[in-house]
């Protein structure tokens, strides 16, 4: 049993370095956003970056291992947020996000930090988002991706849910939060006399299709991953697991 | 890890699945193609396939308003210079995930060792 997990892992692996490849999908690009709602989302994701780094800071201080815990989920972050993944029945690729997943590990606060530079490096080296729309892109994929994965996974173990379904629903969630955010931004400001939330409903509607297979496939990877975690270092997960905050 | 490789099975044929559908649509046109060549000689060019959302979704919807996406302002999206890109940052983030992960995860040791040193 140990050497087919091995050779899953591996081949996991190899799959993963053999098709790199630019994924396109919630990062909204460069200039696509109007001057002052750029600076709106820049404004609306500062305090939560800086709260995140003061958090990591503070865990560091109490749990040792904090950051390497940090340092492994902003890695998975940054690779999966770059992993295009085909949806087979339309023709176009999109990605998940991982900060569902993140948030469970290491905090919703600290998650939006990692995802925060994830996309700076991913706006600076790979042409993949833009510096001007950096804000709106940490809001939509850290902040709201975080706090929605972390609350559904808070709220799931509350109400009795068993951790894998718990764990299920927080990347499932978060990942079709992170596009509803997306959806929200683009209608805000690209509305011009029209009604907002009716460009805000064609947006969501028109990702429906790609990110409905890819959240559950996201909710089910995040999954397997706390259910790995849990039986190797349950620590890890703090309080989490009897649905109270870490 | 008492869970996991049962858990783990699904998630393997899902995945399968999922590999095998894509591949399938991938041969699609390519077929299509090497059946009716005369047919498609007086057609346009098909659409691109496998794109992104952003350009799918996004970059449509703010085409249609009015804000079309610049280039970047460090344009890496150049013949396989994006790739290569791609390519270097999967390899830095693979190895600071593997190294933290072994941090974290230390291989247990095997039974037969445990049994050696006692």
């Amino acid at each position: 049993m140990r050497g087919s997990r091995k050779a899953l892992l591996i081949l996991l692996g190899v799959a993963v370095a053999l098709f790199p490849s630019p994924a396109y999908a919630m990062h909204i690009s460069e200039s696509i956003l109007p001057g002052p709602w750029a600076g709106l989302w820049f404004a609306v994701s500062l305090p939560f970056v800086l709260w995140g780094l003061r958090d990591i800071q503070q865990r560091s201080r109490e749990k040792p291992y904090t950051k390497a815990l940090v340092g492994l989920v902003g890695a998975a972050v940054f690779i999966v947020s770059c992993m295009p993944i085909p949806v087979p029945w339309l023709g176009t690729c999109s990605h998940p996000c991982g900060t569902g997943l993140a948030a469970i590990l290491i905090g919703p606060w600290a998650t939006v930090v990692v995802a925060s530079i994830a996309l700076l490096l991913q706006a600076l080296f790979l042409a993949h988002g833009g510096l001007s729309t950096l804000g709106a892109n940490i809001c939509s994929m850290g902040v709201a991706g975080a706090f929605i994965g972390y609350g559904v996974f808070l709220v799931a173990r509350r109400v009795g849910a068993s951790f894998f379904v718990a764990a299920f629903l927080a990347g499932l969630l978060s990942d079709w939060g992170t596009y509803a955010t997306t959806s929200f931004e683009l209608a805000s400001a690209l509305c011009g006399d029209n009604s907002p939330w009716q460009m805000f409903l064609t947006i969501l509607v028109a990702f429906a299709p790609t990110q409905i297979p890819l959240g559950v496939a996201e909710g089910a990877v995040g999954a397997m991953a706390c259910l790995f975690i849990h039986s190797r270092r349950p620590e890890l997960l703090g309080n989490l697991m009897e649905g109270k905050r870490a | 890890m008492r869970h996991f490789p049962g858990a783990a099975v699904p998630l393997v044929l899902f995945a399968a699945g999922w590999l095998f559908c894509a591949a399938g649509h991938a041969a699609e046109p390519a077929r299509k193609s090497a059946d009716a060549p005369a047919a498609r000689a007086g057609q346009k060019e098909a659409a691109p396939q496998w794109e992104g959302v952003d350009k799918t979704v996004i970059e449509k919807y703010a085409e249609a308003a009015g804000r079309p996406a610049r280039e970047p302002y460090i344009n890496t999206d150049q013949g396989d210079l994006l790739l290569f890109c791609f390519l270097v940052a999967g390899v830095i983030a693979g190895f600071i995930a593997g190294y933290y992960f072994r941090a974290l995860f230390p291989p247990r040791p095997k039974k037969t060792e445990e049994k050696t040193n006692v």
